[in-house]
């Protein structure tokens, strides 16, 4: 059948529409390169391992905001992710069923709440009942770690983590819950034919059999982490030094643009902080990749080869 | 005929200068489009030629002078102060502080509220024994300029080592995000210190330290103190060759010793006669400033004398012919 003037208007569109998503990402990327360029030269001050950030003398060392970064978006992970798959699991799969709606609405609701709003809330609430109450029980039940040891202040390492696990668990947790209703019914069926309990037959029939979308979730969860940017801000205490304990003040690479964007003049600074987006940017695509992968590799080593991780 | 004039700048003076657009643009035919993205914002924008005016709370370097391909002028606008606010419930009257008392807090020397330096200030307090935390801006900004400017005015310990800057490295405490995260961190810890835009803390209740000046009188921020640091070191640099002139550690007995200009920031070449001429009428319709916009909204005006001075510089450098 020859191709009408619809059919080609709709083939145009769609076919812009699919380069305008990977033009957007490479101009984006391009521009932020450009503008960082000035920070490779060897005179910059710029350094990925630098401790220093000190604009007044030209020093601008990346370390202590990118071990931020990690540091507490992997926290975060820690508690987030065993917490969100958790509640999809009872949401999805255990919950009596009038219950189930109204608790993924909760669940999806925490995504809708603005990230200023978590940390204003963060910042008049997580911060002093960790300052008054947390630090201070945690550093008595042990004593000899050396991640809650130290200063207790209450803007924290801590602080971050807690606000930005509690922000990206319903991320986790939506994914999850949706991946988990998409088991189809024959799989739950056969393992309850053979006799398995329902515990039995969530771990052993439903989330092997989600487990790439479970992933894909949890790690959609570590990207917002990583790039969080109001809410750490305003309780992380914003100090540029390596932390060597959750208790410290520290530094987000987020934040650092969040701050000093706004009042940077000098060419050096604002390539450094270019420079800063750069590898924010860096460090998420890596991320992204990663997650990519481990959902290419689970998909393809899915059949049968569970029963083997047990 | 309906004239729109652009401008990009300093996030301090933007409450009074929407206000004073807002009442200039009903009573003439000049709108002016003002965006509040910060002091450096607004240097870049004027060094940019994007936009017909900018704002500073902190005066240009002599580095991005010199980048700029015409002359910039430096008009003072409005007086601001940084003010020294603390949570220490043992205290009922307002606390005193010297200059290198300071900064020997924010250098971290002085850790404990005890100190015999801060005791010796204090003799009618009892000061407890108690951890003193330090808190500052973290991000960039013109309060942290005009706060560092003063320290490196007053101590040489400051000076040789964090410096003055919009981004300071502060050696000790912890950075919160703009005056309500530096405030809000500082009403919720007993014992912390922290400093802030005065308009801010007044505005918020909040207690400052009276502050040792030059002439050795606590004084503090009201704003008949700060404007006086400005008339006398206008007085006394009266043969400076324009306004980008600091007033930390200002001269005479009534003046508080951590006060600044902030300035709009005009380059007449670039933009023309015609909106020079403009931009002119309206400095001269707002420091008249016949509603009392400044002194409602918590600002500091400049005194009248003082704005006198402003604008006699500001006809001399737009109406001298452009160089050959």
């Amino acid at each position: 059948m020859p191709e009408t003037p619809a059919d080609r208007a709709y083939r145009g569109y769609t076919t812009l529409s699919a380069i305008a998503i990977p033009a957007l990402v490479c101009v984006l990327a391009v521009l932020i390169a450009r503008a960082a360029l000035p920070a490779l030269a060897a005179d910059s001050g710029v350094s990925v391992i630098g401790r220093t950030w000190d604009v007044g003398r030209g020093q601008f060392g990346l370390l202590p905001a990118l071990v931020g970064t990690l540091t507490t978006s992997f926290f975060a992970l820690c508690i987030a992710a065993p917490l969100g798959l958790g509640a999809a699991v009872v949401a999805a799969e255990l919950a009596p069923r009038p219950l189930r709606a109204p608790l993924a609405f909760l669940l999806d609701l925490l995504a809708a709440i603005p990230s200023v709003v978590y940390g204003l809330w963060a910042l008049a609430v997580v911060v002093p009942l960790l300052r008054t109450r947390v630090m201070p029980a945690l550093a008595d039940a042990f004593p000899n770690a050396a991640l809650v040891a130290g200063p207790q202040y209450g803007p924290s390492m801590l602080a971050a983590v807690l606000v930005l696990a509690i922000m990206i668990l319903p991320y986790i947790s939506a994914v999850a819950r949706e991946v988990l209703l998409a088991v189809p019914r024959t799989q739950r069926d056969a393992a309850l034919a053979l006799g398995a309990t329902r515990w039995e037959m969530i771990r052993d029939a439903v989330l092997p059999y989600a487990r790439t979308g479970l992933i894909g979730g949890v790690m959609l969860g570590l990207g917002r982490a990583l790039g969080e940017t109001m809410a750490v801000t305003m309780v992380i205490g914003n100090r540029h030094t390596l932390p060597t304990s959750l208790f410290e003040p520290g530094y987000t690479l987020s934040s650092l643009l969040a701050n000093e964007f706004g009042e940077a003049s000098a060419e050096g600074h604002v390539s450094a902080l270019m420079a800063a987006a750069c590898l924010l940017l860096g460090v998420t695509l890596l991320v992204n990749g990663l997650a990519q992968w481990l959902v290419w590799r689970t998909q393809h080593g899915r059949i049968g080869d569970h029963r083997g991780a047990d | 005929m309906r004239v729109d004039l652009t401008g990009a700048g300093a996030t301090f003076p933007y409450p009074l200068y929407a206000r004073w657009f807002n009442e200039y643009a009903q009573e003439t035919n000049v709108r002016v489009n003002y965006q509040s993205i910060g002091s450096g914002g607004g240097i870049r924008q004027v060094l940019a030629n994007t936009v017909d005016f900018g704002a500073t709370d902190v005066p240009m370097s002599d580095a991005d002078l010199e980048r700029s391909r015409t002359p910039i002028i430096h008009v003072p606008m409005v007086l601001g102060a940084v003010g020294i606010t603390y949570n220490l419930p043992e205290i009922t009257r307002p606390l005193r502080l010297s200059g290198e008392v300071i900064a020997a807090v924010f250098l971290g020397t002085i850790t404990r509220w005890n100190d015999p330096r801060l005791v010796a200030l204090n003799p009618d307090a009892t000061l407890p024994d108690r951890e003193l935390l330090v808190v500052h801006r973290a991000d960039g900004s013109g309060t942290s300029y005009i706060f560092s400017d003063y320290l490196t005015a007053v101590s040489a310990a400051w000076s040789a080592g964090p410096g003055r800057g919009r981004e300071v490295l502060f050696p000790v405490g912890i950075g919160g995000k703009g005056n309500e995260g530096v405030a809000g961190q500082v009403k919720q810890m007993p014992g912390s210190l922290g400093y802030l835009e005065v308009v801010y803390a007044r505005q918020n209740r909040l207690p400052v330290a009276h502050i040792q000046n030059r002439a050795g009188r606590f004084v503090s921020p009201m704003p008949y103190e700060v404007a006086s640091a400005a008339t006398s070191v206008v007085d006394a640099q009266s043969s400076a060759k324009d306004l980008r002139i600091s007033l930390v550690n200002a001269p005479g007995p009534q003046s508080y010793p951590i006060a600044s200009f902030t300035w709009l920031l005009i380059a007449p070449d670039a933009i023309g006669p015609r909106k020079t001429a403009q931009l002119v009428a309206f400095v001269r319709w707002a420091l008249a400033d016949q509603n009392n916009a400044a002194s409602t909204l918590g600002y500091v005006a400049l005194p009248g004398s003082l704005a006198d001075i402003v604008l006699d510089r500001l006809e001399q450098a737009t109406t001298t012919p452009p160089r050959p």
